[in-house]
Protein backbone atom coordinates (compact mmCIF):
# COMPACT_ATOMS: atom_id res chain seq x y z
CA UNK A 1 0.00 0.00 0.00
CA UNK A 2 1.49 3.19 -0.90
CA UNK A 3 1.73 6.10 2.20
CA UNK A 4 -1.21 7.87 0.58
CA UNK A 5 -3.20 5.23 0.75
CA UNK A 6 -2.46 4.22 4.71
CA UNK A 7 -3.23 8.11 5.78
CA UNK A 8 -5.91 8.28 4.04
CA UNK A 9 -7.37 5.26 5.90
CA UNK A 10 -5.77 5.97 9.08
CA UNK A 11 -6.99 9.18 9.22
CA UNK A 12 -10.20 7.99 8.26
CA UNK A 13 -10.68 5.50 10.85
CA UNK A 14 -9.02 7.91 13.91
CA UNK A 15 -11.17 10.81 13.23
CA UNK A 16 -14.17 8.51 13.12
CA UNK A 17 -12.97 7.31 16.50
CA UNK A 18 -13.17 10.75 18.03
CA UNK A 19 -16.78 11.71 16.39
CA UNK A 20 -17.60 8.75 17.60
CA UNK A 21 -16.54 9.36 21.52
CA UNK A 22 -18.78 11.80 22.26
CA UNK A 23 -22.04 9.75 22.35
CA UNK A 24 -20.48 6.65 22.86
CA UNK A 25 -18.58 7.09 25.82
CA UNK A 26 -19.88 10.19 27.39
CA UNK A 27 -23.48 9.48 26.77
CA UNK A 28 -25.61 13.04 27.80
CA UNK A 29 -22.71 13.64 30.06
CA UNK A 30 -20.54 17.07 29.72
CA UNK A 31 -16.88 16.79 29.16
CA UNK A 32 -14.87 17.83 32.50
CA UNK A 33 -15.24 22.20 32.00
CA UNK A 34 -11.51 22.20 32.58
CA UNK A 35 -10.52 20.61 29.64
CA UNK A 36 -13.14 23.35 26.83
CA UNK A 37 -10.44 25.89 27.07
CA UNK A 38 -7.36 23.04 26.11
CA UNK A 39 -9.52 21.75 23.28
CA UNK A 40 -10.47 24.94 21.93
CA UNK A 41 -6.93 26.18 22.00
CA UNK A 42 -5.29 23.34 20.15
CA UNK A 43 -6.02 24.46 16.28
CA UNK A 44 -4.13 27.84 16.80
CA UNK A 45 -0.82 26.49 17.19
CA UNK A 46 -1.42 23.74 14.98
CA UNK A 47 -2.14 25.96 12.43
CA UNK A 48 0.51 28.40 13.08
CA UNK A 49 3.35 25.76 13.04
CA UNK A 50 1.85 25.07 9.97
CA UNK A 51 2.13 28.19 8.06
CA UNK A 52 5.54 28.82 10.14
CA UNK A 53 7.07 25.24 8.77
CA UNK A 54 5.50 25.49 5.36
CA UNK A 55 7.24 29.12 5.45
CA UNK A 56 10.30 28.26 6.43
CA UNK A 57 11.54 25.04 6.57
CA UNK A 58 13.59 22.64 3.74
CA UNK A 59 13.37 19.42 4.89
CA UNK A 60 15.64 19.93 8.61
CA UNK A 61 16.96 23.19 7.22
CA UNK A 62 15.31 26.92 8.10
CA UNK A 63 15.81 29.12 5.15
CA UNK A 64 14.43 32.14 3.98
CA UNK A 65 13.27 32.22 0.18
CA UNK A 66 10.79 33.18 -1.80
CA UNK A 67 7.74 31.81 -0.07
CA UNK A 68 8.30 34.79 2.46
CA UNK A 69 6.52 36.78 -0.11
CA UNK A 70 3.56 34.46 -0.34
CA UNK A 71 3.14 34.23 3.22
CA UNK A 72 3.28 37.98 3.53
CA UNK A 73 0.88 38.51 0.50
CA UNK A 74 -1.33 36.08 2.01
CA UNK A 75 -1.33 37.38 5.53
CA UNK A 76 -2.49 40.94 3.90
CA UNK A 77 -5.32 39.32 2.35
CA UNK A 78 -6.56 37.24 5.03
CA UNK A 79 -6.39 40.19 7.15
CA UNK A 80 -8.13 42.35 4.53
CA UNK A 81 -11.06 39.91 5.06
CA UNK A 82 -10.14 38.33 1.35
CA UNK A 83 -12.02 35.28 -0.07
CA UNK A 84 -9.64 31.96 0.63
CA UNK A 85 -9.54 31.62 -2.99
CA UNK A 86 -8.03 34.56 -3.56
CA UNK A 87 -5.99 34.55 -0.68
CA UNK A 88 -4.56 30.94 -2.36
CA UNK A 89 -4.02 32.17 -5.61
CA UNK A 90 -2.34 35.27 -4.68
CA UNK A 91 0.28 34.05 -2.68
CA UNK A 92 0.97 31.56 -5.12
CA UNK A 93 1.71 34.06 -7.82
CA UNK A 94 3.75 36.34 -5.97
CA UNK A 95 5.96 33.06 -4.80
CA UNK A 96 5.79 32.13 -8.43
CA UNK A 97 6.49 35.83 -9.96
CA UNK A 98 9.28 36.33 -7.55
CA UNK A 99 11.30 33.19 -8.56
CA UNK A 100 10.60 34.44 -12.33
CA UNK A 101 12.32 37.72 -11.89
CA UNK A 102 14.76 36.12 -9.77
CA UNK A 103 15.91 34.14 -12.72
CA UNK A 104 15.08 30.29 -11.76
CA UNK A 105 11.96 28.25 -12.20
CA UNK A 106 8.47 29.39 -11.87
CA UNK B 1 -38.53 14.72 12.84
CA UNK B 2 -40.28 16.22 10.02
CA UNK B 3 -38.63 16.78 6.52
CA UNK B 4 -39.10 20.70 6.85
CA UNK B 5 -36.19 20.97 9.47
CA UNK B 6 -33.98 18.94 7.58
CA UNK B 7 -34.18 21.16 4.45
CA UNK B 8 -33.83 24.20 6.54
CA UNK B 9 -30.84 22.88 8.01
CA UNK B 10 -29.71 22.05 4.47
CA UNK B 11 -30.57 26.10 3.76
CA UNK B 12 -28.52 27.46 6.14
CA UNK B 13 -25.57 25.63 5.99
CA UNK B 14 -25.62 27.00 1.91
CA UNK B 15 -23.80 30.04 2.88
CA UNK B 16 -20.96 28.04 4.62
CA UNK B 17 -21.54 25.20 1.52
CA UNK B 18 -19.37 27.63 -1.33
CA UNK B 19 -16.44 28.09 1.26
CA UNK B 20 -16.57 24.30 1.26
CA UNK B 21 -16.48 24.05 -2.13
CA UNK B 22 -13.73 26.49 -2.69
CA UNK B 23 -11.36 24.47 0.17
CA UNK B 24 -12.71 20.88 -1.57
CA UNK B 25 -11.15 21.65 -5.10
CA UNK B 26 -8.13 23.38 -3.41
CA UNK B 27 -7.72 20.10 -1.20
CA UNK B 28 -7.95 18.09 -4.19
CA UNK B 29 -5.21 20.10 -5.97
CA UNK B 30 -2.69 20.17 -3.34
CA UNK B 31 -3.01 16.69 -2.44
CA UNK B 32 -2.40 15.26 -5.98
CA UNK B 33 0.38 17.54 -6.31
CA UNK B 34 1.43 15.95 -2.36
CA UNK B 35 1.67 12.52 -4.13
CA UNK B 36 -2.22 11.07 -3.61
CA UNK B 37 -3.81 10.04 -6.32
CA UNK B 38 -7.12 11.52 -7.02
CA UNK B 39 -8.96 8.50 -5.90
CA UNK B 40 -7.25 8.45 -2.54
CA UNK B 41 -7.23 12.19 -2.54
CA UNK B 42 -11.72 11.53 -2.69
CA UNK B 43 -11.61 9.08 -0.27
CA UNK B 44 -9.89 11.37 2.51
CA UNK B 45 -12.54 13.54 1.57
CA UNK B 46 -15.33 11.05 2.00
CA UNK B 47 -13.89 9.46 5.54
CA UNK B 48 -12.26 12.33 6.84
CA UNK B 49 -14.98 14.91 6.21
CA UNK B 50 -12.89 17.36 8.20
CA UNK B 51 -10.82 19.80 5.70
CA UNK B 52 -8.40 21.19 8.17
CA UNK B 53 -6.99 17.47 9.53
CA UNK B 54 -6.90 16.80 5.77
CA UNK B 55 -4.64 19.73 4.89
CA UNK B 56 -2.37 18.65 7.71
CA UNK B 57 -2.11 15.43 6.47
CA UNK B 58 -1.09 15.45 3.24
CA UNK B 59 0.77 19.06 3.77
CA UNK B 60 3.01 16.74 6.17
CA UNK B 61 3.10 13.87 3.69
CA UNK B 62 3.90 16.21 1.22
CA UNK B 63 7.24 18.14 3.07
CA UNK B 64 8.66 14.43 3.37
CA UNK B 65 7.27 14.03 6.54
CA UNK B 66 6.31 9.95 8.14
CA UNK B 67 2.61 8.11 7.72
CA UNK B 68 2.77 8.47 12.11
CA UNK B 69 3.06 11.68 12.74
CA UNK B 70 0.60 13.37 9.56
CA UNK B 71 -1.60 10.53 11.29
CA UNK B 72 -1.14 12.16 14.80
CA UNK B 73 -1.07 15.76 13.52
CA UNK B 74 -4.51 15.20 11.77
CA UNK B 75 -5.93 13.57 15.02
CA UNK B 76 -5.38 16.42 17.59
CA UNK B 77 -6.92 18.76 14.39
CA UNK B 78 -9.99 16.80 15.23
CA UNK B 79 -10.15 16.20 18.93
CA UNK B 80 -12.27 19.51 19.04
CA UNK B 81 -14.71 17.14 17.22
CA UNK B 82 -14.82 15.20 20.44
CA UNK B 83 -15.75 18.26 22.15
CA UNK B 84 -18.29 19.26 20.09
CA UNK B 85 -20.04 15.48 19.56
CA UNK B 86 -20.24 15.34 23.40
CA UNK B 87 -22.03 18.56 23.31
CA UNK B 88 -24.63 17.23 20.54
CA UNK B 89 -24.78 14.13 22.11
CA UNK B 90 -27.75 14.42 24.80
CA UNK B 91 -29.93 16.17 21.99
CA UNK B 92 -29.60 12.59 19.88
CA UNK B 93 -32.57 10.59 20.82
CA UNK B 94 -31.98 7.46 18.45
CA UNK B 95 -30.22 3.63 18.33
CA UNK B 96 -26.54 3.92 19.39
CA UNK B 97 -25.66 3.04 15.50
CA UNK B 98 -27.78 6.31 14.56
CA UNK B 99 -26.05 8.01 17.09
CA UNK B 100 -22.39 7.20 15.50
CA UNK B 101 -23.54 8.08 12.23
CA UNK B 102 -24.84 11.36 12.99
CA UNK B 103 -21.89 12.36 15.09
CA UNK B 104 -19.62 11.48 11.95
CA UNK B 105 -21.13 14.85 10.69
CA UNK B 106 -20.27 17.20 12.99
CA UNK B 107 -17.56 19.48 11.26
CA UNK B 108 -17.27 23.21 12.51
CA UNK B 109 -20.09 24.30 9.98
CA UNK B 110 -22.63 21.85 10.63
CA UNK B 111 -22.29 22.54 14.31
CA UNK B 112 -22.86 26.18 14.30
CA UNK B 113 -26.00 25.73 12.02
CA UNK B 114 -27.28 22.92 14.90
CA UNK B 115 -27.63 25.45 17.23
CA UNK B 116 -30.82 26.97 17.73
CA UNK B 117 -31.13 30.03 19.71
CA UNK B 118 -32.05 29.49 23.22
CA UNK B 119 -28.95 26.77 23.37
CA UNK B 120 -30.58 23.83 22.01
CA UNK B 121 -29.68 21.49 19.55
CA UNK B 122 -31.61 20.07 16.45
CA UNK B 123 -30.25 16.52 14.84
CA UNK B 124 -32.50 17.01 12.59
CA UNK B 125 -30.77 20.45 11.07
CA UNK B 126 -27.51 18.95 11.68
CA UNK B 127 -28.76 15.85 9.86
CA UNK B 128 -29.81 18.31 6.86
CA UNK B 129 -26.91 20.24 6.98
CA UNK B 130 -24.37 18.00 7.20
CA UNK B 131 -25.50 16.03 3.98
CA UNK B 132 -25.38 18.63 2.24
CA UNK B 133 -22.16 20.02 3.12
CA UNK B 134 -21.08 16.39 2.47
CA UNK B 135 -21.58 15.98 -1.04
CA UNK B 136 -19.94 19.93 -1.54
CA UNK B 137 -17.16 18.73 0.33
CA UNK B 138 -16.98 15.10 -1.84
CA UNK B 139 -17.87 16.68 -5.11
CA UNK B 140 -15.47 19.52 -4.89
CA UNK B 141 -12.60 17.57 -3.87
CA UNK B 142 -13.17 15.07 -6.75
CA UNK B 143 -13.28 18.21 -9.31
CA UNK B 144 -9.68 19.68 -8.07
CA UNK B 145 -8.15 15.79 -7.45
CA UNK B 146 -8.89 15.28 -10.83
CA UNK B 147 -8.47 18.73 -12.85
CA UNK B 148 -4.96 18.58 -10.48
CA UNK B 149 -3.92 15.38 -12.22
CA UNK B 150 -5.09 16.41 -15.35
CA UNK B 151 -2.47 19.22 -15.16
CA UNK B 152 0.38 17.72 -13.53
CA UNK B 153 0.95 20.14 -10.98
CA UNK B 154 4.37 20.06 -10.11
CA UNK B 155 4.62 21.13 -6.21
CA UNK B 156 7.84 23.25 -6.79
CA UNK B 157 6.44 25.04 -9.55
CA UNK B 158 4.08 27.71 -9.81
CA UNK B 159 4.39 28.99 -6.19
CA UNK B 160 2.01 25.84 -5.43
CA UNK B 161 4.37 25.34 -2.30
CA UNK B 162 2.91 28.51 -0.87
CA UNK B 163 -0.35 27.92 -1.61
CA UNK B 164 -0.27 25.42 1.64
CA UNK B 165 1.23 28.17 3.86
CA UNK B 166 -1.55 30.62 2.97
CA UNK B 167 -4.32 28.27 3.30
CA UNK B 168 -3.27 27.39 6.62
CA UNK B 169 -3.39 31.51 7.05
CA UNK B 170 -6.62 31.09 6.18
CA UNK B 171 -7.58 28.73 8.33
CA UNK B 172 -5.87 30.54 11.40
CA UNK B 173 -7.41 33.71 10.75
CA UNK B 174 -10.33 33.08 13.03
CA UNK B 175 -8.73 31.79 16.09
CA UNK B 176 -6.84 34.73 16.13
CA UNK B 177 -9.46 36.95 17.24
CA UNK B 178 -8.95 36.21 20.99
CA UNK B 179 -5.98 37.08 22.69
CA UNK B 180 -5.23 33.08 24.20
CA UNK B 181 -5.47 32.53 20.46
CA UNK B 182 -2.82 34.76 19.18
CA UNK B 183 -0.55 33.76 22.40
CA UNK B 184 -1.24 29.99 21.55
CA UNK B 185 -0.48 30.50 17.49
CA UNK B 186 2.82 32.92 18.58
CA UNK B 187 3.78 29.58 20.73
CA UNK B 188 3.06 26.94 18.35
CA UNK B 189 5.00 28.72 15.19
CA UNK B 190 8.10 29.33 17.18
CA UNK B 191 8.38 26.16 18.92
CA UNK B 192 7.62 24.66 15.69
CA UNK B 193 10.18 26.58 14.19
CA UNK B 194 12.98 25.53 17.21
CA UNK B 195 12.14 21.95 16.71
CA UNK B 196 12.64 21.90 12.68
CA UNK B 197 16.38 21.31 12.55
CA UNK B 198 16.24 18.86 15.04
CA UNK B 199 13.39 16.39 15.00
CA UNK B 200 11.96 14.28 12.07
CA UNK B 201 9.93 16.27 9.84
CA UNK B 202 6.44 16.73 11.07
CA UNK B 203 7.23 15.87 14.53
CA UNK B 204 7.22 19.74 15.47
CA UNK B 205 3.52 19.96 13.85
CA UNK B 206 2.25 17.53 16.12
CA UNK B 207 4.80 18.96 19.23
CA UNK B 208 3.42 22.48 19.09
CA UNK B 209 -0.06 20.67 19.99
CA UNK B 210 1.30 20.67 23.62
CA UNK B 211 0.74 24.55 23.59
CA UNK B 212 -2.82 24.08 23.75
CA UNK B 213 -2.09 22.92 27.40
CA UNK B 214 -2.07 26.96 28.46
CA UNK B 215 -5.60 26.50 28.81
CA UNK B 216 -5.39 25.01 31.64
CA UNK B 217 -3.80 27.91 33.48
CA UNK B 218 -5.97 29.77 35.89
CA UNK B 219 -7.95 32.99 34.55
Amino acid sequence: MTRGWLVVLLVGAATAAIKAAGPALLGGRPIPGALVPVFSLLAPPLFAALVATQTFASGHRLTVDARLLGLAIALAAAFLRAPAIVVIVCAAAATAALRLVAGGSP
Amino acid sequence: MDRATYRSGALAVLPLAAAVLVLGVTFGALAVSAGLTPAAAVAMSATTFAGSAQFAAVGILGAGGAVSTAVVSAALLNARYAAMGAAVAPALHAPLWKRLLIAQLTVDETWAVAWLPGGKVSPERLVGAGLALFAAHVGSTAVGAFAGARFRLDPGAWGIDSAFPALFVVLLRPHLRSRDGRIAAALGAALALLLTPIVPVGVPIAAAATVSLIGLRKP
